[in-house]
């Protein structure tokens, strides 16, 4: 099955997504991920001003098949936080790389290995085969 | 078919009632005022006695049980209840034992709880075992206490992770977590085992230690155990042994001796208390000698006179329930364990692997099995058939099967195995009753590839239709609310 991968974000293995913008960084879940976990029910995000550690749960996210952990895909300092999923979370479902995305955050340097859209819907196809 | 039963609210109407008090005799004494309820009772059902035992009796059979139906929920090991155990544990001497009865008074329940205790360490090779947990999460919670309480009585403070598979049953990191402890995650290997290789990554002096379960979620046997608690043991970690999945292994390999410090049982899995809301549950545990000091107490010990009493071992982390467990379901286990002997345990872990694997090979040309190994008690299979358009998906799959009358198996666990179908049969059913689901999982498959609507729309001969699992999650109506009621059915 073909999953939306633009060229122009990276991607984590736990399958979250990454948008440079400017100095600072947007994150949310791919394609691939809501599909896989079905309609979101639930979320659970940072507080401005926390940090986020990469490689380690920022959060949580809950369909109706499964509760899962949301890993960074870079240390940093949120500056904002789509609070609108608290409420409404169809957009992680409808439009994940829009009105999906989850935090925004200035990192510090640290990441975990970032992949790129090619790599990325190589590494999908190779979990679904 | 529309065999609804409406809430016992519409059966209300202002005046009816099912109890007629005597005349007062006496001046009525006020409640005081602080102590009546302030909210709104408007709305409270009034009905007549025989409306309210219609009502719940109506409810009750639509229950689907273990006594009405085939029940393969993987990893809930929903093996039927022998009635000889009812009896046993309605025998008025364990029936109206009080709790706070003195010891004296009490010697056949006390001798019950010892010679259970003592069954249970013998069935899995560990040294000592206390009964108080109330079911499997709160025995895992017991043991990583114990885990905790062991390494800071050795000064050793730096110990704060605790090791779990990616096919770990959600308990386990939760159980870590509500211990104060950090989750640390472990990867899968293909062959469906611990890759040992994260394993050495991950082991380090923070390591409290390791919780496991095997046979594993994928229901597969960890071919690498004994190697895996070595690793974890020179790492002076110490190893949890989940035990919802002992059905596999009765009689054939002991925790204790594979390597396990510490574990579970499941006494309404194993050994046969009844669960699925007729529990409660019993998570009885189990350890080694070194760990025996930790456990909850009270249990019971036999002294020089033969008599029996309760003690507290010497650093218990202290009580982890009123009481002395669900003691009910520990007179059930005792039965079960002494009708069946040493000999037919083990001929119910030959026959539930047995099962699962005749149910294993007989679907997997239609239902690809997750990893292709012989399994143990349950099987994990995909709901991806070829032929069938995408959108057929094993919830689907799960919808259709309670319309030709089965319980559903567990769907979408274990987390790791996409479209997860996960059956455990249990050495209680009949190959005849096999056969009816494997044939109508094979049916099902015929009617995804040719009919997918019938399965996107199923089920259709059950009490209710498919529910909106995604809409009750995300606009929950959490109290009887007719307005509500009445907007959602106009929609």
């Amino acid at each position: 099955m073909a999953y939306k991968t633009p060229a122009d974000l990276r991607y984590a293995k736990t399958h979250e997504w990454v948008r440079q913008e400017g100095e600072e960084v947007v994150i949310g879940i791919t394609d691939y991920a809501q599909h896989a976990l079905g309609d979101v029910v639930y979320i659970e995000l940072p507080a401005v001003g926390s940090t986020i550690t990469a490689g380690e749960s920022f959060g949580i996210v809950e369909s109706v098949k499964a509760s899962s952990d949301l890993y960074a895909p870079v240390s940093g300092e949120v500056v904002a936080v789509n609070t609108a999923l608290e409420s409404d979370q169809a957009p992680i479902n409808s439009d994940p790389y829009g009105a999906g995305w989850m935090l925004r955050v200035r990192p510090s340097g640290e990441s975990v290995e970032l992949l790129d859209a090619e790599e990325y819907a190589a590494f999908v196809a190779e979990i679904e085969h | 078919m529309n065999n609804e039963e409406p809430p016992i609210f519409t059966y209300s109407q202002p005046g009816k009632i099912g109890v007629n008090l005597p005349a007062v005799g006496v001046e009525p004494a006020p409640i005081p005022e602080h102590l009546l309820r302030q909210d709104d009772l408007a709305g409270f059902p009034e009905l007549t006695e025989p409306e309210v035992i219609r009502h719940f009796t109506r409810m009750s059979q639509r229950n689907y049980a273990i006594d009405t139906g085939f029940y393969p929920l993987g990893s809930c090991t929903m093996k039927y209840n022998p009635k000889l155990h009812e009896e046993a544990a309605r025998l008025p001497g364990f029936a109206a034992a009080h709790p706070l009865q003195d010891e004296e008074l009490s010697q056949g329940a006390l001798q019950l709880m010892y010679e259970l205790q003592n069954y249970l360490a013998e069935i899995s090779g560990f040294a000592a075992v206390s009964l108080q947990p109330a079911a499997g999460a709160q025995g895992e919670l017991t043991g990583i206490l114990v885990f905790r309480a062991y390494h800071l009585d050795r000064g050793d403070t730096q110990r704060t992770e605790i090791l779990v598979p990616d096919s770990a049953h959600g308990t386990n990191p939760a159980t870590a977590a509500m211990a104060g402890l950090k989750v640390v995650e472990l990867k899968s290997d293909a062959r469906g085992n611990v890759d040992l290789d994260d394993l050495k990554a991950k082991l380090s002096p923070r390591t409290a230690g390791m919780m496991l379960t095997n046979p594993n979620t994928l229901g597969l046997f960890e071919e690498h155990i004994v190697e895996i608690c070595r690793l974890v043991h020179e790492a002076g970690g110490l190893m949890y042994g989940d035990g919802a999945n002992f059905n596999a292994i009765l009689g054939i390999a002991k925790p204790g001796e594979l390597g396990f410090d510490f574990m579970h049982y499941n006494l309404h899995k194993t050994f046969t208390t009844p669960h699925g809301g007729g529990g409660p549950g019993s998570g009885a545990v189990g350890c080694t000698a070194e760990l025996a000091p930790f456990l909850p107490g009270p249990r019971v010990r036999q002294r020089d006179d033969g008599r029996y009493e309760f003690f507290t071992p010497e650093k218990s982390i202290g009580r982890m329930k009123a009481f002395h467990g669900n003691f009910g379901m520990l007179v059930r286990a005792w039965a079960y364990i002494r009708s069946m002997g040493a000999t037919g345990l083990r001929a119910v872990s030959e026959t539930a692997v047995l099962n699962a694997n005749y149910v294993r090979v007989m679907l997997k040309d239609i239902y690809p099995q997750a990893i292709d190994r012989i399994c143990m008690h349950e099987v994990v299979l995909r709901g991806q058939i070829a032929g069938a358009p995408k959108d057929v998906r094993t919830l689907d799959i799960a919808k259709r099967l309670i319309d030709y009358g089965f319980h559903p198996p567990t769907i979408y666990f274990p987390l790791i195995v996409p479209e997860a179908l996960m059956i455990e049969p249990t050495e209680t059913e009949s190959k005849q009753t096999l056969d009816r689901f494997i044939a109508t999982m094979r049916k099902i498959a015929g009617e995804a590839v040719e009919t997918p609507e019938v399965l996107h729309a199923a089920p259709t001969k059950a009490p209710v239709r498919r529910l909106d699992e995604v809409r009750a999650a995300r606009q929950p109506i959490l109290r009887y609310d007719a307005a509500a009621i009445a907007r959602l059915q106009s929609e």
